[in-house]
């Protein structure tokens, strides 16, 4: 079973961290990364740019608007994402609480069904 | 701790327990995520209050609560209204103080309850509200009968919290006088400020333009001037595209605020290759390109192409365009001089300036060849008359088409405009250089 674990925190805080703190996060980012890696489990992993690099495509009427910026202001941006295969929710909830809790929160979420060359299929799709 | 509860509660990590013996947020995290919070935060208090020095003196004030607050119980989920609210209360229960003191409120209570998250969720901090509070306090600090040092300095005060010794180092005065200076600015600033009604759509373009300048001009302090403290240089620039993201942030559709921080990505991304182990900078074609920084490039890109999608260019994407281009590079040979001049030639359209002219004289040279490049100085001469580059310009073109007198007489006019010790000693090696080829073109010329 795949699940996403989809990092939330509010943008620009990161950057404002002393270099030696983001080390330590980014540190854990990388052992989860090396331990999933060496499983087999690690899906993909993505960091994204700022919510400002963004624009969102939506149905309007007739016509498709192409609108700059995220599909939603939110006190919380998505940062990045993780895509792990796990056997359960404890399993990938154990693997979220590997990452650096102390400024991101994590939502872990199962993924119904995946494919392309970045993500393996879900099982049994 | 129960696993699922993770993934089920909205609030679930006000209440998760510390993972390990450490405390649920590090000092250095909760001062990142105020320091994040303080522009809005200040914004909406000085409209609130209407005063710069309350607004300051309250955020000061909510800050300290915070960190008591949200070391033990974990941080709030909004940060930016939690600190509005605990910081409204304070400064009105120090407005309660004084008149008390004053003998003019009897018996009031003091309000020192804790704050109320539920409370947080009442304040309706309206997006729309709030963004133009923040253009309004920026462009508070940008007005125009400021000299421009204070109009920077004020903003690294009031905007981005930065220290008073700290924006005296970096602008390379005495704190005091620093102080003295802020003080000033802050009431210059503050008496506008109260003229300042929520914009109409013509206003707050007015107001984007000012404050996007200003930014602008930030950066530029702090990657153009040579001298000071380093560290404090790349600090300006930092901030600068901070205030550029905020901008943005808050007004995601502006083509010209997206061409703004892409140019400043852009150029920022070249920090570890400009400058020397020595310190001295290091120009653009000697730099060491491994050592720029891909991410800042790629998001610089990334800003500049949604920019272009609009159709409405202006001066800060086509000069973010130009360092694209530069940054696309793998060599400096490589660099795609036609491109170049062609944009040059858009900004001198955009934003007609005789240094402008300089620059896309330059590219020409690259492009087309140094006579088209002379040609095109010659209407700028006068106004360039006392602009070191441009002598050491007109002065390689004279080189490549081997007029080396008169190359010799616009370096020795550059040796006149007071270069620095590292530019002066390449003038005299250039000077050598124009002597040499003289005397060893001669006979030919003879």
């Amino acid at each position: 079973m795949q699940y996403a674990i989809l990092i939330y925190g509010i943008e620009g805080v990161f950057d404002r961290l002393p270099e030696n703190e983001q080390e330590r996060a980014i540190e854990k980012h990388r052992e989860l990364q090396r331990e999933l890696g060496e499983q087999g489990t690690l899906g993909s992993v993505a960091r994204l740019m700022d919510t400002t690099t963004a624009m969102t495509v939506r149905q309007k009427g007739d016509s498709v608007l192409v609108l700059d910026g995220p599909f939603a202001e939110t006190k919380e941006q998505l940062l990045g994402l993780y895509i792990v295969e796990c056997n359960s929710m404890d399993e990938a909830i154990e693997q979220a609480k590997k990452l650096p809790l102390e400024i991101s929160a994590y939502e872990v979420r199962p993924v119904g069904w995946g494919g392309g060359t970045l993500a393996q299929p879900a099982a049994d799709v | 701790m129960k696993s699922g509860r993770l993934a089920g509660e909205g609030e679930h990590w006000r209440s998760l327990p510390p993972m390990s013996d450490e405390a649920l947020v590090t000092l250095a995290g909760l001062e990142a995520i105020l320091a994040n919070a303080r522009p809005r935060v200040i914004a909406a208090l000085v409209r609130h209050f209407n005063s710069v020095d309350l607004a300051e003196d309250a955020f000061q004030d909510a800050c300290e609560r915070a960190i008591r607050t949200w070391t033990d119980d974990g941080v709030a989920r909004d940060p930016t209204a939690w600190l509005v609210v605990v910081a409204r209360r304070s400064a009105i229960d120090g407005i309660r103080k004084y008149r008390r003191r004053a003998g003019l409120l009897e018996a009031a209570t003091s309000v020192e309850k804790p704050p109320d998250p539920e409370e947080e969720l009442l304040l309706q901090l309206d997006q729309n509200e709030l963004r133009d509070d923040v253009l309004r306090l920026m462009f508070m600090c940008c007005q125009p009968d400021l000299p421009l040092h204070d109009q920077l300095a004020l903003a690294l005060k009031v905007i981005a919290g930065f220290p008073v010794d700290k924006i005296a180092r970096a602008f390379v005065v005495q704190p005091k006088t620093m102080e003295q200076r802020i003080t000033r600015a802050k009431k210059k600033a503050a008496s506008v400020a109260t003229r300042l009604e929520t914009p109409t759509l013509q206003e707050r373009a007015r107001r984007l333009n000012a404050v996007s300048l200003m930014i602008y001009l930030l950066f530029n302090e702090g990657y153009t001037a040579s001298g000071g403290d380093i560290h404090i240089r790349e600090e300006l620039c930092e901030e600068a595209i901070r205030l550029a993201r905020l901008l943005l942030m808050l007004f995601p559709a502006q083509a010209e605020v997206m061409g703004l921080l892409a140019l400043c990505l852009l150029q920022h991304s070249r920090r570890r290759a400009r400058i020397g182990e020595d310190g001295k900078l290091i120009a653009l074609e000697d730099q060491d390109r491994g050592k720029w920084d891909p991410s800042a490039i790629s998001e610089g890109r990334a800003l500049l192409e949604k920019a272009l999608r609009h159709g409405r260019p202006g001066a800060y994407q086509v000069q973010a365009a130009i360092a694209a281009v530069h940054c696309a590079a793998p060599t400096s040979a490589e660099t795609d001089w036609r491109e170049i001049e062609q944009l040059y030639a858009a900004l001198e359209k955009l934003q007609p300036s005789p240094v402008v002219s300089l620059n896309r004289a330059v590219a020409m040279s690259k492009a087309l060849s140094p006579e088209a490049a002379l040609r095109h100085l010659e209407p700028v001469a006068d106004s360039l008359s006392n602009y070191i580059y441009y002598h050491t310009t007109l002065a390689s073109l004279f080189v490549e088409t081997e007029q080396f007198d008169a190359a010799w007489s616009a370096y020795e006019r550059a040796l006149q405009l007071g270069p620095t010790d590292q530019q002066a000693g390449h003038i005299r090696d250039r000077m050598r250089f124009c002597e040499d080829s003289k005397i060893k073109s001669a006979p030919i010329v003879g």
